[in-house]
């Protein structure tokens, strides 16, 4: 068994664990058990990076996934209802369009390079440069870590400003900040 | 508010510091190992949402205020875009880190890197802090005796 | 169609699987934390895909030793998918809180979370607007 092999025999089974907590999620009707269910997706996804080679990002997955969405989640159940209410029977549209879309997409993926193919287009364009100069030009052992904050410095500065953005925007929805000056000042 | 089980409140108390401790190894450990501003901001957090969680909001609300979490989630995106200004008034490109240390640039780069990824974390910090006190401190519209 | 082809593209084909499931919950069920757990779901699908792009046979994790004693024969996999998706996690978070937040709003503004009696709530609405278009109408003429 080569290597790819024995990822790829790694990767279905987590897999079939993922697709099984997705239909579990599918069929739920009470939202904590959904909620519950989210996180499992979230761990297993981790594991799933890591097999990937993505250690940093397998991390993210779990402390975000599990972690915040979990509690956030939650807290949403807490302030509006805890199950789903039996609503109007699907029908087929809906899964008519998910396999309308599944096929265009695995279309798609036909002329695609193997999976782990050195020579993909995506791993010869920027990549090497990056693994081939990092080290002279940054000397930061963690390549990620180096791209992220140097080469592609402006790149994250955006994504710290999206961050920013959406918590004022939770804040300015929320967080009751107005109403309760409003309060404080009616009292006066 | 509820006080809640014995084994809850002590464990909690207990893994504060090591989760605390684990985010600063992450944040100031991401140039050699995996880990960085994001993940270091969102495990800070989760310290202060377990102690939410278990002791009430009031409690944390004491510890790490309101009014602190907002100017955080502010202070961190400027300490990054600061940093870009800075290497710009050194005579470098915006973001340009080997303006610290112009005779080492290699140097600059570790500096910049530390620098911008603490910016990260303090950004990640706070609003997702604010976001957890913004969804905690609405009155609840299902009784603790429905779950 | 080889066995190689198969074995090199399976990997896509279950990413497309998670993604359409995602899909489905989104289209099909009607409570909006539901959609947002679909939602989810669908983003942690693409994130996989787009990590699994940057995947490379015999790879390991791309952190160099911490002296930088670096063996030119080992191969790292490419990186670059790795940054992008990292930030765009926590992007993702900070947004689908941005949509539970709406969700409480919606809560507090129609007493529902369910699609169906949000719909039916707003016809009412319009209904009466129009009834009372109506009567303004026929008072004037």
């Amino acid at each position: 068994m080569t290597g790819i092999a024995m990822t790829t025999f790694i990767d279905i089974v987590l897999f079939s664990m993922l697709v099984a907590t997705a239909i579990a999620i599918v069929r739920m009707r009470s939202l904590f058990a959904v909620v519950m269910l989210a996180g499992v997706f979230s761990l297993l996804s981790a594991l799933l990076l890591v097999t990937l080679d993505a250690v940093d990002v397998a991390f993210t997955e779990a402390a975000v996934g599990a972690g915040i969405s979990t509690v956030l989640m939650l807290g949403t159940l807490a302030l509006t209802s805890r199950s789903e209410l039996a609503s109007r029977p699907a029908g087929l549209t809906p899964l008519l369009v998910v396999i309308v879309t599944g096929a265009a997409l695995v279309y798609g993926t036909l002329d695609m390079p193997n999976f782990g193919d050195p020579n993909a287009p995506a791993s010869t364009h920027v990549a090497p440069d990056y693994i081939a100069q990092s080290p002279a030009e940054i000397g930061v052992p963690n390549i990620v870590t180096a791209i992220l904050a140097s080469y592609r410095g402006y790149d994250t500065l955006g994504e710290t400003g999206v961050v920013f953005t959406a918590g004022i925007g939770v804040l300015l929805l929320i967080s009751g900040l107005r109403r309760r000056r409003r309060e404080e000042g009616d009292e006066e | 508010m509820i006080r809640h089980h014995l084994i809850l409140r002590v464990i909690t108390k207990m893994l504060i510091g090591p989760i605390m401790l684990f985010a600063l190894y992450v944040q100031f450990h991401g140039d050699y190992s995996p880990g960085g501003g994001f993940q270091a901001g969102v495990i800070m957090a989760v310290a202060f949402i377990i102690y939410g969680v278990v002791f009430g909001l009031a409690t944390v609300q004491q510890v790490f205020p309101p009014w602190l979490v907002h100017k955080l989630l502010a202070l961190g995106v400027l300490i990054y875009a600061g940093t870009g200004v800075v290497s710009l008034f050194l005579g470098y490109g915006y973001l340009d880190y080997g303006a610290f240390t112009p005779d080492h640039p290699e140097h600059g780069q570790h500096w910049g890197i530390l620098v911008v990824e603490l910016g990260v974390g303090v950004t990640v910090t706070g609003v997702m802090v604010a976001i957890y006190y913004a969804f905690a401190a609405r009155t609840p519209a299902i009784s603790d005796e429905d779950w | 169609m080889d066995w190689d082809f198969i074995v090199g593209h399976v990997n896509y084909w279950l990413f497309i699987v998670l993604m359409m499931t995602g899909l489905y919950i989104v289209v099909a069920k009607g409570n909006l934390v539901k959609k947002i757990v679909g939602l989810n779901i669908f983003q942690t699908a693409v994130f996989m895909l787009y990590i699994s792009v940057g995947k490379i046979d015999g790879g390991t994790a791309p952190i160099f030793p911490t002296d930088m004693k670096i063996d030119p024969a080992v191969v790292y996999s490419n990186p670059l998918p790795h940054v992008l998706i990292l930030t765009a996690i926590v992007v993702g978070i900070a947004t689908t809180s941005l949509g539970l937040a709406l969700i409480v709003r919606i809560r507090e503004a129609y007493g529902t979370i369910e699609e169906d009696g949000i719909y039916q709530i707003e016809k009412d609405i319009a209904a009466e607007e129009y009834r009372l278009h109506n009567e303004l109408k026929s008072r004037r003429s």
